[in-house]
C-alpha cells in the first residue's frame, strides 16, 4: 500500500480516478484536431511519392531516372546514392535500407523517391516504378515454411527451457501433437504513415512525424544525413492510431523526407497512399506452431515442447523481441512444469514484420490456448475446466518458464467472478440444447483467461522523462516522452499532474512530443506509456509541489505536512490560498516553478542468452466469455454476446480504460476472424492492400450484448495510483471468440473431433473445419 | 419526352463549378475535372477536418454530406452522405457541400448533439475517423427525428471504419444524441442559394480544364440536364467516359491514375433517377428503374416489394457508396462480383439501352458477354432496368457471402427463384456472382430443377449440376473450392427455406436473416 497517494484519491474534486473525456475529444468531433497532414504547408513544400520494387527478390540493375524525371511536374528523383550518411533505418539490426541498393528484397520495397510540388504528380511518376526499375529476378522465399526449411533466419533461433520436457512428455499418460496456423494482422491505423521534413538553420532538420518513437526517428535521420542528433528535431502532437505500426516503421518515411528536404533545401512531405502504406510496411507476424503436449487425465499439461516460426519478412526489424515476447507468453495463465520452446524468425521476401499491439504475446499465448482447447475435447471435458486445472497457483506452481515468480496472481477470483456473472455453466447447457435442435445454425461458447507481462523485455528501455512548467497565472504545461495515438496517454498524464498539484484538469495542458524537450525517449509501446511517462510527470509535479510546500511552510511558519493541494487551492493553516496566488508569490520569491521528472521501472533484470530473469514489473489479468452463432452451410457467423472482466489495477480513468479494453477486444477479434492477409503465391505481391480487400471489423461486428467490467483490484507494485497498463493485454480477450467458434464447429461432430480450425477463422476457414469434422465423424 | 433541341456546340465556353460550402458560394475553375472533393477541401480550401483514410471509399474518414435542391425533401434540400475521396469536384456543381466544419455551425456554433454525444460517450480515441462518423451521425440525425434501432444505426455507420473504439461508444452516441433537445436544421438559406445557382445554370453544363494525367491536354466535363440530350451527347461522343456515381471510376483515378478523357456525367439528368411502376397501369408487374437511380433508392424500393432482398440491400456497400452509386452503373460496370446483376438476372430483368433517340430492350441475361464486356454499342447507354416483381409466395431468395457482413465484396452472391405449378417446378432462374467472368445464370442447374418436384433429391441433383455450370477462380476473397461449395450449400439453404413441406424460417438457418 502506498500511503502517500491514498488520501488524494478520496478527494472528490481530484482529477485522477475519474472518467474524463479524451483531452482532444472536443477537437476530434469538430475536425479541429490537427494531424501531421493538417499542418499548414510552408511555401515551397514538395510532395514525395515512392517508386516500389515490382519483384519479391532481385538484383537491382538500374533505374531509368530520365524517364521518371520527364514525367509532368517532377522536380527531382532521389535514390540510395543521394543518402549522405548510412542507408539504414533498422530498429536494432542494420539490415533495413532506406532505399534499395543493390538488392531488391520484397515486392513493395521503396527504390526511389519522386518529388513534385503536386502530390498527385509525384504519385503518378512514382507509379512508373515497374517500368523504370531494371532488375534480375532471384529466387524468393515467400512463406515462413520456406524460410524455415532453408534455415534462413533474420536473427538466430531462440530457446527457452525449464525442466525436462522430453522426459515429462514420455512419462505423461497422454500425448498430443498439434499444428496451429495463426495469421498476421495489418495495423490499419486510420491515419497513414506521414512525415513532413522542414530544413532549419545551421544543418537543422525539423520533422513532423506520425510516430510512436520520436527519438528513434531522430537517430535514424541523424545517421542517414551524417549529422548529430542535436541537429534533428522530431515533433508529434498526435497520431491517428499507431498500434505498433508507427514504432520502427515510421522510420523509412521520416528518413526519405529528411534526405530529400536536405538535398533540395525545401520542405518535403511524404504521405504514402493507403495501398503503398500496405505494400511498404510490415505488420503483426503470422506464426505457425508445432507442439507436442503430454498431459494427465485432468488435462494438466505435464510436458510441452513447442516450435514457433514467425514470418519475419526481409529484415530483422523487431522480429527478435516479438519472438521473445511470444516465448514469454506461451504460458499465458498456466503453470507449465516442463517446457522447451524454440523460436524461429524465418526470413521471407515480403514486408518486414514489426510491432503490433501485444507484440508477439498474443501469438505465443494463442498456442497454449489452442492446446488446452484440444486437450479438453480429447478428454471429453469442458475446455474451461481444463483451463482451470492448469492455472498458475498463488503460493506454488507460480514460476514462469523464464524464472519470474508470479506474485500478483488474481486469476482465481477474476475467473470465478466472470464464470458467475456470465452464467457460463447454465449457458453451456442451454447451448447444447439449442444445438441439438438446430439443423444449420450452431452455437459455441468459450471462456478464456489472460495474463500479460508489463514492461519492455529490454531493461534499459524502461525509463522516461517529463517536464512540468507552472506559469505565474497558475496554468500548467506538461511535456513528456510518450506519444498520443488515441489511447488517452495525455489525458491520464494531465490527470496525474492536476491531481498532484490539486488542480482541476482544465488548468493542465499537455503539449506535442518533441525531441528538443524530453530526450532519449523510449517508444510509446509495450503498454508502458502511462506507467513510465505518468510516473515521470508525477515526479516533476511532486518536485514543484515540494518546493511550493517548503516555500509556504517557511513563509507561514507551519509544518510542511499540514499543507494540502486541492480544489485549485493550497490549504495553509486553515486558509485556502488560490493556486495562482501561491505560484505568483513563489515566483516573486524566486522559487523554480518548473521541473523535470524521471522514472525508471524497478526490479527488472533479464538474461538474453538464457532467457531467464524478471522481465516484467507486474502482470495484468483478464478474461472473456463469448457466445457465437455459426452457419454450418456457409461458415458465416455472428458474435451474440461477450462478457469481459479485465484488470487495470486501480483505474486512473475508467472510461479510457474501458475504451482500451473494448477496442482491443474488437481489434483482436478482427485479427482472429475477418482480417486475412493474402500474398500472391507466385509473385509474393500482397493482394489484400486496402480496406476493399482487407476487412477490419465494422459497427455491426460489435456484439449487441457486450458486458465489459473492470476487475476490482489495485496493483501490488508501486505504479501510478496503483493502476495497471491497459494497451495490449485485452487484445488476448477475443481468444474467447475464436474458441467459441471452434466449439460451435466441434458441435457438428458431437464434440468428439478436434476441428482443425486455422486463424483467421474466416467463413472459408470455418467451413473447411466443419467439413473436416464431418468427414472425420463419418470415418469414425 | 422533351422535344429535341440542338446540342450546344462542343466548343461551348467552360463554366466554373459553383457550389455552396460554409454558407458561401464557391467558384472553382482551372482544376482538372478528376480533382476529388477531398483534394479540393484539403489542398485548395485548406479545410482539413475531412480526412483521407483510403482514397477508395472504403473507410469513411472523408464522409461529407451533399445537399441537392429537391422540392420534395424537407427544407427543399435533399441531404445524402458520400465519400469525398472519390467524388469528382465538378459533380458538386449546383449542390451544397456540408463538412465537419459546418456541423457546429448548424447549432449556433455550439457542439451539435451528435458531436457532444460522441464526446460524452467517449466515442473518439485517436480521432482520425471521428469527423467521418460525425457526418454519418449528422446525416442520420437529419433523416430520423427519433432514435433508430441499433441495427439501423450500425447500418448507417457501416461505411465508417474505426480502429480504436470497437464501436460500442459510437453506437451509444447514435442513441444518446437524441436525448438532447432537437436542433432543427434551417435549410431555407441553402435552398434559396441553390435555386439562384440553378437559375443561372441552365442547359448542359460545360467544364473544361487540364487533364490530371496529361497537363498539356484539355478535357471536358459535360453534364446535360435531359435524357434526350444525354443520349445525343453519348452518340456524339462515344469515346467520352460516361460517369454516374464514380464509386468505381473514382478509383481508376485515385489508384490507377487512368486518364478518363472527356467525361459525360449523367448525375444532373433528373428523369434518369426516377423509379416508376412498369407494366399496365392497372396491374403493374414490376419496376422500371432508370439508370441514374441511386443504389440506395433502388434497393430500398426493391426490398420494400420483396422483403427477401433486404439483406442484400443493407449489405450492398455502405450508405455513402449507395447514395453515390447507381443501379445502372453497377449493371453497366458489369463486374463479376457486383451484387446487382445476380439478383436482377434471377428476377428476369430486362435492360433498356438507348442510342440517340432510339431504344432497344434485351433480357439482362443477354447483356453480359465476357469479363467486363457487354452488349453496349459505341454511343449507347443504359437507360433503365425493368424488373418484374415475383408473384407473392414464389420462392425468390438472394444470398450474399463475404468475409465481413457489412461493406464487403461478395465471395459469392446468389439470386434464386422458382415457381411451382402444383408440386412441380415450372420455372426456375438461378444466377450467381463471383463464380465466373460475369455474373450469369446457372443454366444446367436450372434445367435440373425444372419439371421436378421441389424435394431434397431435386436440390441435390441441382447441386451436382451447379458444379458443371461454373469453374470459379481462387483469389484473396475466397478459394475456388470454397466458392463451389458455398454456392452448392446456398441451394440447400434455399431449399430449406422454401421447400413445400415444413420450410424453415430464415432466422432459424441464417446468421443474418433477410426477413424474420
Amino acid at each position: 500500500m502506498n500511503q502517500t497517494v491514498e488520501p488524494f484519491l478520496k478527494q472528490a474534486a481530484t482529477a485522477a480516478g475519474q472518467s474524463k473525456p479524451h483531452e482532444s475529444a472536443h477537437l476530434h468531433v469538430t475536425g479541429s484536431a490537427p494531424y501531421t497532414d493538417d499542418i499548414l504547408e510552408l511555401t515551397g513544400t514538395l510532395h514525395c511519392a515512392l517508386g516500389l520494387s515490382p519483384v519479391a527478390h532481385g538484383q537491382l540493375l538500374g533505374i531509368d531516372l530520365d524517364a521518371v524525371k520527364a514525367m509532368p511536374g517532377v522536380v527531382a528523383v532521389i535514390t540510395a546514392a543521394d543518402i549522405p550518411g548510412r542507408n539504414d533505418c533498422g530498429a536494432i539490426t542494420h539490415d533495413d535500407p532506406i532505399l534499395a541498393d543493390g538488392e531488391l528484397m520484397y515486392l513493395g520495397q521503396p527504390v526511389f523517391a519522386v518529388l513534385s510540388a503536386d502530390r498527385e504528380a509525384a504519385r503518378r511518376a512514382a507509379a512508373t516504378a515497374a517500368k523504370v526499375i531494371r532488375f534480375k529476378e532471384l529466387p524468393a522465399l515467400l512463406t515462413p515454411q520456406e524460410g524455415h526449411a532453408a534455415q534462413d533466419y533474420v536473427v538466430p533461433p531462440m530457446h527457452m527451457v525449464r525442466g525436462d520436457a522430453a522426459t515429462a512428455l514420455a512419462a505423461a499418460p497422454h500425448r498430443m501433437d498439434l499444428h496451429v496456423d495463426l495469421g498476421g494482422q495489418e495495423q490499419f491505423y486510420l491515419e497513414g504513415q506521414i512525415s513532413y521534413a522542414v530544413p532549419r538553420e545551421n544543418d537543422g532538420m525539423l520533422v513532423y512525424c506520425s510516430t510512436q518513437h520520436p527519438s528513434e526517428m531522430q537517430h535514424h535521420i541523424a545517421v542517414a544525413l551524417g549529422l548529430h542528433s542535436h541537429h534533428v528535431q522530431i515533433e508529434c502532437r498526435r497520431m491517428g492510431g499507431g498500434f505498433g505500426g508507427k514504432e520502427s516503421q515510421s522510420g523509412v518515411f521520416a528518413c526519405i523526407a529528411a534526405v530529400a528536404a536536405r538535398k533540395l533545401k525545401r520542405p518535403v512531405k511524404l504521405r504514402p497512399d493507403r495501398d503503398d502504406d500496405f505494400m511498404i510496411t510490415g505488420r503483426r507476424h503470422c506464426f505457425y506452431h508445432d507442439m507436442a503436449l503430454g498431459y494427465d487425465d485432468e488435462g494438466r499439461v505435464l510436458g510441452t515442447e513447442v516450435s514457433m516460426v514467425s514470418r519475419a519478412g526481409f529484415s530483422a526489424d523487431l522480429s527478435a523481441p516479438v519472438m521473445g515476447r511470444a516465448l514469454c507468453h506461451f504460458d499465458n495463465a498456466y503453470w507449465l512444469p516442463h517446457v522447451a520452446m524454440h523460436g524461429f524468425c524465418a526470413r521471407t521476401h515480403t514486408q518486414s514484420n514489426t510491432a503490433f499491439r501485444g507484440f508477439g504475446g498474443p501469438q505465443g499465448a494463442f498456442a497454449i490456448e489452442y492446446a488446452l482447447d484440444s486437450i479438453a475435447r480429447q478428454l471429453g471435458k469442458d475446455a474451461l475446466d481444463v483451463r482451470l486445472a492448469n492455472l498458475y497457483g498463488v503460493d506454488t506452481n507460480n514460476v514462469t518458464p523464464y524464472g519470474q515468480v508470479v506474485e500478483d496472481n488474481v486469476l482465481q477470483p477474476l475467473l470465478g467472478e466472470l464464470i458467475a456473472s456470465s452464467d457460463y455453466r447454465a449457458r453451456r447447457e442451454a447451448i447444447a440444447a439449442f444445438n441439438a435442435g438446430s439443423p444449420v445454425l450452431k452455437k459455441g461458447l468459450a471462456l478464456t483467461p489472460l495474463k500479460f507481462g508489463i514492461s519492455f523485455n529490454v531493461v534499459h528501455l524502461n525509463q522516461a522523462g517529463a517536464l512540468v512548467h507552472v506559469y505565474t497565472d497558475g496554468s500548467v504545461l506538461v511535456n513528456h516522452g510518450g506519444t498520443e495515438m488515441g489511447q488517452g496517454l495525455n489525458t491520464k498524464v494531465a490527470q496525474m499532474v492536476a491531481h498532484t498539484l490539486g488542480l482541476s484538469l482544465g488548468r493542465v495542458r499537455v503539449t506535442a512530443t518533441d525531441t528538443h524537450k524530453v530526450v532519449n525517449t523510449s517508444a510509446t509501446a509495450a503498454s508502458t506509456g502511462t506507467d513510465l511517462n505518468g510516473k515521470a510527470a508525477q515526479d516533476a509535479a511532486l518536485t514543484i509541489r515540494k518546493r511550493l510546500t517548503q516555500f509556504l511552510a517557511d513563509r507561514h511558519q507551519v509544518p510542511a505536512e499540514s499543507i494540502q493541494f486541492a480544489n485549485d487551492c493550497v490549504e495553509v493553516a486553515g486558509n485556502a490560498l488560490p493556486f495562482n496566488v501561491v505560484v505568483t508569490e513563489a515566483y516573486m520569491a524566486r522559487v523554480q516553478l518548473w521541473s523535470d521528472g524521471f522514472y525508471t521501472t524497478p526490479k527488472l533484470h533479464w538474461d538474453r542468452e538464457t532467457m531467464q530473469g524478471h522481465p516484467f514489473y507486474y502482470f495484468a489479468y483478464g478474461a472473456a466469455c463469448s457466445e457465437v452463432l455459426v452457419d454450418t452451410l456457409t461458415g458465416e457467423w455472428k458474435l451474440l454476446r461477450a462478457d469481459v472482466l479485465h484488470d487495470v489495477g486501480q483505474s486512473i480513468n475508467p472510461a479510457l480504460d474501458i475504451g482500451q479494453v473494448e477496442g482491443a477486444f474488437i481489434q483482436g477479434m478482427g485479427w482472429l476472424t475477418t482480417e486475412e492477409l493474402y500474398w500472391h503465391p507466385k509473385t509474393g505481391k500482397l493482394l489484400t492492400h486496402a480496406p476493399s480487400t482487407y476487412k477490419i471489423p465494422t459497427a455491426s461486428d460489435c456484439p449487441e450484448d457486450f458486458r465489459v467490467k473492470l476487475f476490482d483490484n489495485r496493483n501490488v507494485e508501486d505504479t501510478v495510483y496503483r493502476s495497471k497498463a491497459v494497451g495490449e493485454p485485452p487484445l488476448l480477450l477475443p481468444f474467447s471468440v475464436f474458441f467459441a467458434l471452434r466449439d460451435a464447429v466441434s458441435s457438428v461432430g458431437g464434440h468428439k473431433v478436434n476441428p482443425p480450425l486455422r486463424a483467421p477463422a474466416t467463413s472459408e476457414a470455418l467451413l473447411d473445419a466443419i467439413d473436416a469434422v464431418k468427414a472425420a465423424q463419418a470415418k469414425a | 419526352m422533351s422535344a429535341p433541341t440542338p446540342l450546344p456546340p462542343l466548343e461551348s465556353p467552360t463554366r466554373p463549378v459553383r457550389f455552396m460550402h460554409q454558407g458561401e458560394v464557391h467558384t472553382v475553375q482551372g482544376l482538372p475535372p478528376t480533382t476529388t472533393v477531398l483534394q479540393w477541401l484539403r489542398e485548395h480550401a485548406h479545410c482539413t477536418g475531412t480526412k483521407e483514410g483510403c482514397a477508395e471509399g472504403d473507410c469513411g474518414a472523408c464522409t461529407v454530406v451533399l445537399g441537392q435542391p429537391d422540392a420534395s425533401a424537407p427544407g427543399g434540400v435533399a441531404l445524402k452522405s458520400v465519400n469525398a475521396c472519390i467524388q469528382f469536384l465538378p459533380t458538386l456543381n449546383g449542390q451544397a457541400l456540408f463538412t465537419v466544419e459546418d456541423v457546429a455551425a448548424t447549432n449556433g456554433g455550439q457542439a451539435h448533439p451528435c458531436q457532444q454525444a460522441l464526446v460524452d460517450c467517449h466515442g473518439s480515441q485517436c480521432g482520425f475517423c471521428t469527423p467521418g462518423f460525425v457526418m454519418s451521425l449528422w446525416h442520420m440525425y437529419q433523416h430520423h427525428e427519433h432514435p433508430v434501432s441499433r441495427e439501423d444505426a450500425a447500418d448507417a455507420l457501416s461505411g465508417n471504419l474505426c480502429r480504436c473504439t470497437g464501436y460500442r461508444p459510437i453506437l451509444d452516441a447514435a442513441d444518446q444524441m437524441y436525448k438532447a433537445p432537437r436542433i432543427a436544421l434551417d435549410l431555407a438559406p441553402v435552398a434559396d442559394a441553390l435555386q439562384r445557382l440553378a437559375a443561372e445554370d441552365t442547359g448542359t453544363f460545360f467544364y473544361e480544364a487540364r487533364d490530371a494525367a496529361d497537363p498539356g491536354r484539355k478535357v471536358r466535363f459535360i453534364a446535360p440536364r435531359t435524357l434526350p440530350e444525354l443520349a445525343r451527347w453519348r452518340a456524339a461522343l462515344p469515346e467520352a467516359r460516361l460517369l454516374a456515381g464514380a464509386t468505381d471510376i473514382g478509383l481508376w483515378v485515385t489508384k490507377q491514375f487512368r486518364a478518363l478523357g472527356d467525361i459525360l456525367y449523367l448525375g444532373r439528368v433528373e428523369e434518369l433517377k426516377a423509379i416508376n411502376p412498369w407494366g399496365p397501369p392497372e396491374a403493374p408487374q414490376g419496376l422500371e428503374i432508370n439508370a441514374g437511380a441511386s443504389l440506395e433508392d433502388a434497393w430500398r424500393l426493391l426490398a420494400r416489394h420483396v422483403p427477401a432482398l433486404r439483406e442484400i440491400w443493407l449489405r450492398f456497400a455502405s450508405p455513402p457508396v449507395r447514395h453515390a452509386g447507381t443501379l445502372g452503373g453497377n449493371i453497366a460496370n458489369g463486374s463479376p462480383i457486383g451484387d446487382s446483376a445476380p439478383v436482377l438476372l434471377t428476377m428476369g430483368a430486362e435492360i433498356v439501352l438507348r442510342h440517340g433517340d432510339a431504344t432497344r430492350t434485351m433480357p439482362l441475361s443477354e447483356f453480359y458477354l465476357d469479363y467486363m464486356k457487354n452488349a453496349l454499342q459505341p454511343g449507347e447507354l443504359v437507360q433503365a432496368l425493368r424488373v418484374p416483381l415475383p408473384a407473392a409466395g414464389s420462392a425468390l431468395r438472394a444470398y450474399k457471402v463475404s468475409k465481413r457482413r457489412d461493406s464487403d465484396i461478395s465471395a459469392v452472391c446468389a439470386g434464386l427463384w422458382l415457381r411451382l405449378e402444383g408440386d412441380t417446378i415450372a420455372e426456375a432462374r438461378v444466377a450467381f456472382g463471383g463464380m465466373a467472368a460475369t455474373a450469369r445464370r446457372a443454366l444446367k442447374t436450372e434445367a435440373a430443377l425444372v419439371g421436378q418436384p421441389w424435394t431434397e433429391a431435386t436440390m441435390r441433383t441441382a447441386q451436382a449440376a451447379l458444379a458443371q455450370d461454373f469453374t470459379p477462380l481462387s483469389d484473396m476473397r475466397a478459394s475456388a473450392a470454397y466458392r463451389q461449395r458455398v454456392a452448392a450449400n446456398l441451394l440447400e439453404r434455399w431449399w430449406l427455406e422454401t421447400r413445400p413441406a415444413s420450410p424453415l424460417r430464415a432466422d432459424v438457418i441464417q446468421v443474418w436473416p433477410a426477413t424474420v
